[in-house]
């Protein structure tokens, strides 16, 4: 007797304080941490959490009887009460009856489940196309209609505070890990086309708000579509491992309203348009080293290290190295074309002209490194095009 | 092996065969014997286990809060990578071949293992394997740090001590092959007579089955590490698509052995609980003929839904379809497994020592899991689960209270038989309430991690998921500390246990093993045992 009693007030005390535990957290009045998928910002993503749901309750609904009837059986067919073990081994009818339930109970899922499927994967007429190219680790973000395209990194705030004891607390970093330099910006009530790849090695673009994420794969395109219902700032991440700095790719959607959109699309046009004088005329040694040091902190320090040591054995140091002091024509090289069989990346489509000018300019004279040279960024441009 | 049918069927009198090699090398290292071959097996999981769980531990305590404290992000990913597999295949693969070697020739009535000396390759090629695989952490390149699944171009990223990887895993796979033919020879070829296939006991049919799957797919696993192999070494452009290759080719290879690999370690899991719940509830096994068909119409689904774990990798539209609904109906023999145990258990007379605790941790965890797998098979809703938290939840529920439970629980139920002593049922008690307790704190709080938006193997976090992180890094220690209970219990059971264990050890046990002494003679079975109601674990009248 008394052992039994143990057992039954062990399991309902255990019981109890896990579900205090989860309801305290679930309860409304708590303002930490989210516990349910998002309802999102498109049709997409809303359908998704209402599938989410209905199947969440039918597994709960599942769960209750079956436990439910474990646990009578637990607490009532005890041998310390007595009973006595009945011995049947079977029973066709109910065997059919379990079987075929569950079939029923899929069947009815799987109509709403495929419905939304076709509406997530078939797209309908888009009114704009964007090209999302993943690196390791950063997006690259191209406008197809309007010529804009740019590099979206980990902010430098969250870059600084994600290093291994940088001291800085990330809670004093606001939207930690979760902010980027260059967000990619989208018109409302637009349909987009998405088109993803990668450069290097896989990545998966997921933000959750949208419903979706998306595989990025180097030497394929996938597609993707949506249509952003309300204006807002969207956050997500990187999805799929890609490497040391996997966690440290953010993605951030700015969506504007489509007349601010406008507005944005034509300042950018105006900058790809000035980016293009930049590339043409002579840049000062001053202007070069200034930019460079931007360019390098933002780009090049995740591996070659804010001090130009890198970090052994796969990212080699700057400082003091062959390349950075010997030939320029070859250092060019190697920025443009990336090293083979390294994380090295060919940074000539992805940085313009002159901020690669200016980041070897940079390298080749920061760190202790004196080579004294001046890479223009009209160098760049002409050894590009051969 | 002697087939001497004059003989006395009493083991005991069987005389020069009959005691184990004085010489620890003797006894160990050339052993041909099932049960010392088991017990390697066994000891090297356990082992694996803290291993793996040590790196585990690792992963635990960066995610402990937010911001990085401990480890830099690569070396992260090494320990993500080789907790897996270390866990997958130095742990819970081993462990069963473990329970598979000591148990099933004293289950069909026979003398050992049909294969004995491959037998005993089979297992020494591990220790060789894991070191090599191990020893990659102290290589200048490091570990892989690619994930369990390597997927490539990341995987192809690595140093030269992948090639050391990829030599490991053909090892491993080398040896999980040689055990799977000696399990399929054993069973078909060694059963005593009268033992028909339909009268085994239901663990020897999940190995059956799963034996079958590791020949199946352990060739598929060797065949894409080879070509990522040369890949990297050798400049072929298997999954390179500037070399006209392509790289989710990779993924669909892999998960047409990954898919069917879980399953590997989850079959003689449902072995293991279906003869632990008939013993303890004193009623035979509910509906053991659909049982087995269950199994096999799981080991069947398993080869036709792997795409499953690449709904985003941007599949045509019918493909996703066709895996989403193979895997949706997974769910209907997993089902009918659930059912049979709870009706065992219903109107049964039941006590609840450890093994039956476990046993029952397992059924109501383990359906977590499914039912969370479930959700996670509706393509549609996956494009957000896919890659995050919830996708860890759901297959540590299925693995850590479904597949190492069922280890645990099966560690209780046979340990009295193989050592001769009753372990602590106190202590064994313990373990699993800890345990428990604290596996459900690891593991539920990353379905919220992963439904809020957390995406998996980060070494870290944006703040918004602090809290949750904490909790889960607090239950992942103390589950981690309980298992050095395990250890304990284990280890006075063996050596300082004075409780006499009987042949029958438990009163509800039926079936040929609980027919033999506790521990069992050196060689059992020497002549078949004769095959009637009162030695077959699941008498299903009805056929």
């Amino acid at each position: 007797m008394k052992k039994q009693n143990t057992f039954i007030v062990a399991t309902a005390v255990t019981a109890a304080v896990i579900a205090a535990f989860w309801l305290l957290l679930a309860a409304p009045g708590y303002t930490g941490n989210e516990i349910n998928m998002t309802r999102g910002v498109t049709a997409q993503s809303m359908i998704s959490y209402k599938l989410h749901m209905i199947i969440l309750w039918i597994c709960v609904v599942i769960g209750v009887i079956v436990f439910s009837a474990m646990f009578y059986s637990i607490v009532a067919h005890r041998k310390s009460k007595g009973y006595e073990a009945s011995q049947f081994t079977h029973s066709t009818k109910a065997e059919i009856v379990w079987t075929i339930i569950p079939v029923l109970i899929l069947i009815v899922m799987a109509v709403p489940a495929t419905t939304a499927l076709v509406h997530m994967e078939v797209a309908p007429e888009t009114e704009m196309t964007v090209k999302i190219t993943g690196f390791q680790w950063r997006w690259k973000y191209q406008y197809m209609e309007d010529e804009i395209s740019f590099i979206s990194s980990l902010h430098l705030d969250s870059n600084a505070a994600r290093r291994l004891a940088s001291g800085t607390n990330p809670e004093s970093v606001e939207n930690y890990l979760l902010e980027v330099d260059n967000p990619l910006v989208l018109p409302a009530n637009t349909k987009i086309k998405f088109l993803i790849t990668a450069d290097d090695v896989i990545h998966s673009w997921w933000v959750p708000a949208l419903g979706w994420k998306r595989d990025a794969v180097p030497g394929f395109i996938n597609e993707a579509w949506t249509e952003i219902l309300e204006p807002g700032v969207f956050r997500g991440q990187c999805a799929e491992l890609c490497g040391k700095d996997h966690g440290f790719m953010p993605i951030v959607l700015n969506v504007l309203p489509k007349d601010e959109y406008q507005a944005w699309a034509e300042q950018q046009r105006e900058r790809m348009a000035h980016q293009d004088e930049e590339t043409r005329r002579l840049w000062t040694r001053d202007e070069l080293m200034a930019t460079g040091e931007n360019v390098y902190a933002a780009q090049c320090a995740t591996c070659h290290q804010a001090d130009g040591q890198g970090l052994a054995p796969a990212f080699p140091a700057l400082a003091g190295s062959a390349v950075t002091q010997g030939p320029v024509e070859d250092h060019i090289q190697v920025v443009l074309n990336g090293r083979e069989g390294t994380a090295m990346q060919a940074w000539g489509n992805m940085l313009s002209d002159s901020d690669i000018a200016a980041a070897l300019t940079y390298t080749r004279n920061a760190f202790g490194n004196e080579t004294g040279d001046v890479v223009q960024p009209q160098t760049i441009t002409r050894i590009k095009n051969g | 092996m002697s087939i001497e049918t004059t003989h006395s069927h009493d083991e005991s009198h069987d005389d020069h065969h009959d005691h184990a090699p004085s010489g620890f090398l003797d006894r160990w290292l050339f052993t041909t014997n099932h049960k010392d071959i088991g017990t390697l097996y066994l000891v090297f999981s356990l082992l694996m286990f803290f291993i793996g769980g040590s790196m585990a531990m690792i992963i635990r305590a960066e995610l402990f809060m937010p911001g990085l404290q401990l480890v830099e992000p690569d070396f992260f990913n090494q320990m993500t990578t080789m907790h897996a597999l270390i866990m997958v295949f130095g742990a819970v693969m081993p462990a069963w071949v473990g329970f598979a070697n000591w148990m099933i020739p004293m289950m069909i009535g026979a003398p050992d293992m049909a294969l004995p000396r491959m037998n005993n390759w089979s297992f020494w090629i591990l220790p060789f394997a894991f070191t090599m695989l191990l020893s990659t952490l102290f290589m200048d390149s490091g570990g892989p740090a690619a994930g369990w699944t390597l997927y490539p171009p990341l995987s192809l990223q690595g140093g030269q001590s992948f090639a050391f990887v990829v030599f490991a895993v053909h090892m491993m796979g080398i040896s999980s092959i040689m055990g799977s033919i000696n399990v399929i020879a054993t069973i078909l070829n060694m059963r005593a007579p009268g033992m028909t296939l339909l009268k085994m006991p239901l663990f020897v049919w999940t190995w059956l089955i799963t034996a079958f799957l590791l020949i199946a797919v352990m060739p598929v696993l060797a065949g894409a590490v080879t070509m990522l192999l040369t890949d990297h070494f050798f400049g072929t452009s298997f999954f390179n698509a500037a070399g006209g290759g392509d790289p989710v080719m990779f993924q669909h290879i892999f998960w047409f052995f990954g898919h069917p690999e879980v399953y590997i370690m989850i079959l003689p899991a449902f072995g293991v609980v279906s003869e632990i719940i008939p013993t303890f509830a004193r009623k035979p096994l509910f509906g053991y003929t659909a049982m087995v068909y269950a199994t096999a119409s799981i080991a069947f689904l398993s080869f036709i839904v792997w795409a499953h774990h690449m709904f985003t990798v941007g599949m045509p539209l019918t493909g996703e379809l066709f895996f989403m609904y193979a895997t949706m109906l997974i769910a209907v023999p997993t089902g009918v497994k659930v059912f049979n145990w709870v009706s065992t258990m219903w109107r049964g007379s039941m006590t609840f020592e450890t093994p039956m605790l476990f046993a029952i941790g397992f059924v109501v965890l383990f359906t977590i899991g499914g039912l969370s797998g479930l959700m996670l098979a509706i393509a549609a809703v996956d494009l957000q689960y896919h890659d995050t938290y919830f996708v860890v939840a759901h297959f540590h529920y299925v693995l850590v209270p479904g597949a190492v439970f069922a280890l645990m629980a099966g560690t209780y139920y046979w340990l009295p038989k193989w050592t001769g002593h009753m372990y602590s049922e106190k202590w064994g008690k313990i373990h699993f309430w800890v345990s428990t307790i604290s596996v459900n704190i690891l593991f539920f709080p990353q379905h919220y991690l992963g439904l809020a938006g957390m995406p998996r193997r980060i070494p870290d976090y944006s703040t918004q998921f602090a809290d949750f992180n904490m909790i889960s890094s607090i239950g992942g220690f103390i589950f981690g500390a309980s298992q050095l209970i395990f250890v304990g219990v284990i280890v006075h059971c063996v050596y300082k246990s004075r409780k006499a264990a009987t042949a029958q050890v438990w009163e509800g046990a039926r079936g040929l093993e609980w027919t033999l002494s506790s521990p069992p003679p050196y060689h059992s079975f020497n002549t078949p045992p004769p095959i009637n109601a009162s030695t077959v674990a699941h008498a299903d009248e009805a056929h």
